[in-house]
């Protein structure tokens, strides 16, 4: 039998931040995944999965009342070389990477009508990215695509949702043996949308696989990005990066699932908040095999209270069913920019408002480099103003 | 030539118990600094000293009940903290705060850009900052390191002093900057101090519960801070008679009062 080992949560508690308390992979879910939602009981609001997120706020799509009532505007902007196809539920590429893992993402795969399938083929190098801009136009609308980057080939592919609406979508990403793809995800909603997305990849032979996270908008924003890999060599770096305002709740529950040798998994999530009623949520799952020999994983989550009144949750957590490994570790810290700090700054002849820039800045610098897509990182910095802005 | 003023001045701070509600700490206190000079102010634990440096810096745990603060006239108290800080009042804090994701480098730049009202350039900066780090026997390693974070009590102090040298205020208040030094940091700090002083155009408020470092840093002037206000001034030699004596004299006569 494998040992499982369970390696406790760092953890900073402070004022109105938690950090929640122990739980493992296997016994999280309160069901096995399955792409029938009926498979799912509805959630009441007290399961593991569920106990952070605001079920009322989520409009039906956890009950099944919610209907596929609205419009979602999808454009593809790809270079030459990739093909983009809309297929049916029963195309073979659908549901490699993964299988939804609660009744959200069930009900997403339920719900789709037709799935997009997006190919960058073997030994294709992309000099720019491939760009898909997810406009909502309101009303709940369901999703489904597939990524399948062949095997040697190079992509980056940005996807980006704006507008209103409600969304509860599954995307994959077929990253092939040797392949290097980098993908950023922006959530950058209208203040009442609400999204609920499951990401899975898998990630192939010595392939890397480089995913940016960055939420900004919505009223709800509840992320799955997992992580699993077909063989060995395999590098994962997950970066994520949220600015999470008054009222808003935005979670990613991040799974990192080591299940081929010598690969790597690198996770680094930040966030500030601000404002009454924001609260983030992370979870942070690793879990190494005991096939996973050779394996290499860190994770970290810092968090950066801007005013009362904001909440994080934080969890890392880490299952190791081998010793043989070269690295395994977690870290998890909240801290607040208070009013002593910003007395020092402005001691230094720096206004308030500089001084809330400059940290905020500072602290998301690191992952702001990691974007790679110039356009994006300029709109994410200027993003950043906008809420600093807002908060004065 | 510069001049800070206070006159009569009084401030409270909240207990955060509503029986006892605001407590007066300085009651009354009267100091005037002016570009050149030094003047050491001393007394026991909870006599006001700190209360005098943050208050004059602007700290919002502070309320001002009464009495006035001027610099060259203009009125100190009416501007905020930042304002302050560009009018010449440089306050080398005791406890300086860890600022995390923000580094010494780009902190330093900013506080000089704001204070100078333009930024530094570039080359001469880098020189500028290089040479100061030199002088306080500062690893140039440091730069990139976040403000404070994970500093040892001497190195948050030489950064106090790095600042102190790259800013050049008119006013300088350094709250028991020789606490928790040891002989050397105390001699690499007191060096730096002097420099700045040497250029005649700083008025410094040196706070001190020791007179140790009055063996580096020579004071024009000395007062005993007691109860909430200045019992006594004198020259150098009452820094002399305290190290003999104690403040025993002080607190005594300030209980009954």
């Amino acid at each position: 039998m494998a040992e499982a080992q369970n390696i406790p949560v760092g953890s900073t508690t402070a004022g109105s931040i938690a950090v929640a308390a122990e739980s493992t992979v296997a016994t999280r879910m309160s069901a096995p995944p399955s792409f029938d939602v009926a498979d799912f009981p509805v959630p009441h609001g007290r399961e593991e999965e569920w106990r952070f997120t605001p079920l009322a706020r989520l409009r039906g799509l956890h009950d099944g009342t919610a209907v596929a009532d609205g419009s979602m505007k999808a454009q593809i902007d790809a270079p030459e070389g990739v093909t983009i196809e809309s297929v049916e539920r029963d195309d073979a590429r659908i549901g490699k990477a993964g299988t939804p893992v609660d009744r959200v993402a069930a009900q997403a795969f339920t719900s789709f009508t037709k799935a997009t399938v997006v190919t960058v083929p073997k030994e294709a190098v992309l000099t720019e990215p491939v760009r898909v801009s997810l406009h909502g136009e309101g009303g709940t609308t369901f999703g489904h695509t597939v990524f399948d980057v062949q095997a040697f080939a190079e992509a980056v592919i940005v996807i980006d949702h704006t507008g209103d609406g409600v969304r509860a979508a599954n995307v994959e990403f077929l990253v092939g043996d040797g392949a290097k793809l980098t993908v950023v995800s922006v959530q950058d909603w209208d203040a009442t949308a609400v999204h609920c997305s499951q990401h899975n990849t898998l990630v192939g032979r010595d392939a890397s696989f480089k995913s940016v996270v960055v939420t900004f908008g919505g009223d709800v924003v509840r992320l799955h990005p997992r992580i699993s890999y077909a063989g060995p060599g395999g590098a994962a770096e997950l970066f994520g990066l949220y600015f999470t305002d008054a009222g808003q709740h935005q979670e990613h529950r991040l799974l990192v699932t080591h299940d081929a040798p010598h690969c790597t998994s690198n996770v680094v999530y930040k966030g500030a908040l601000q404002g009454e009623g924001a609260h983030a949520v992370w979870i942070g799952d690793v879990l190494i095999e005991k096939s996973a020999e050779g394996t290499d994983t860190y994770e970290m989550n810092r968090n950066l209270v801007l005013t009362d009144g904001a909440r994080v949750d934080s969890v890392p957590n880490l299952e190791i069913e081998t010793g043989e490994i070269v690295g395994a570790g977690h870290a998890s810290a909240t801290g607040r920019f208070d009013d002593e700090q910003l007395f020092y700054l402005q001691a230094r002849g720096i206004p308030a408002e500089e001084a809330r820039r400059l940290v905020v800045r500072g602290f998301f610098a690191e992952l702001v480099q990691q974007i790679g897509v110039a356009d994006i990182e300029e709109r994410l910095l200027a993003k950043i103003e906008t809420e600093l802005q807002a908060s004065v | 030539m510069a001049t800070l003023e206070i006159h009569d001045l009084h401030v409270s701070v909240e207990t955060g118990d509503s029986a006892t509600g605001a407590r007066e700490i300085l009651k009354g206190v009267d100091l005037t600094v002016k570009q050149g000079e030094t003047h050491a102010i001393m007394g026991p634990n909870g006599s006001g000293k700190s209360t005098l440096a943050y208050s004059l810096a602007g700290h919002p745990k502070y309320t001002i009940t009464g009495g006035t603060v001027t610099l060259d006239g203009e009125d100190v108290l009416e501007m905020s903290v930042d304002e302050r800080a560009r009018a010449g009042v440089f306050l080398a804090m005791q406890y300086p705060v860890e600022v995390p994701g923000v580094s010494v480098s780009n902190f330093l730049r900013t506080s000089a850009t704001a204070i100078r009202g333009e930024a530094p350039k570039l080359r001469t900066w880098v020189k500028e900052v290089k040479a100061a780090m030199e002088q306080l026997h500062m690893d140039p390693a440091f730069a990139e390191r976040n403000v404070n974070e994970g500093f040892s009590g001497g190195e948050k102090k030489r950064h106090e002093i790095l600042q102190l040298e790259l800013l050049k205020p008119k006013i300088a208040i350094l709250d028991e900057t020789d606490s928790g030094l040891d002989v050397d940091a105390l001699r690499i700090v007191s060096e730096g101090v002097n420099r700045v002083r040497e250029s005649g155009e700083v008025g410094t408020l040196l706070i001190t519960h020791y007179t140790r470092i009055l063996r580096y840093i020579k004071p024009d002037f000395v007062h005993v801070f007691a109860n909430g206000r200045i019992a006594e001034s004198g020259g150098a030699e009452l820094a002399d008679q305290l190290e003999a004596e104690g403040y025993d004299k002080y607190v005594k006569g300030g209980a009954t009062a």
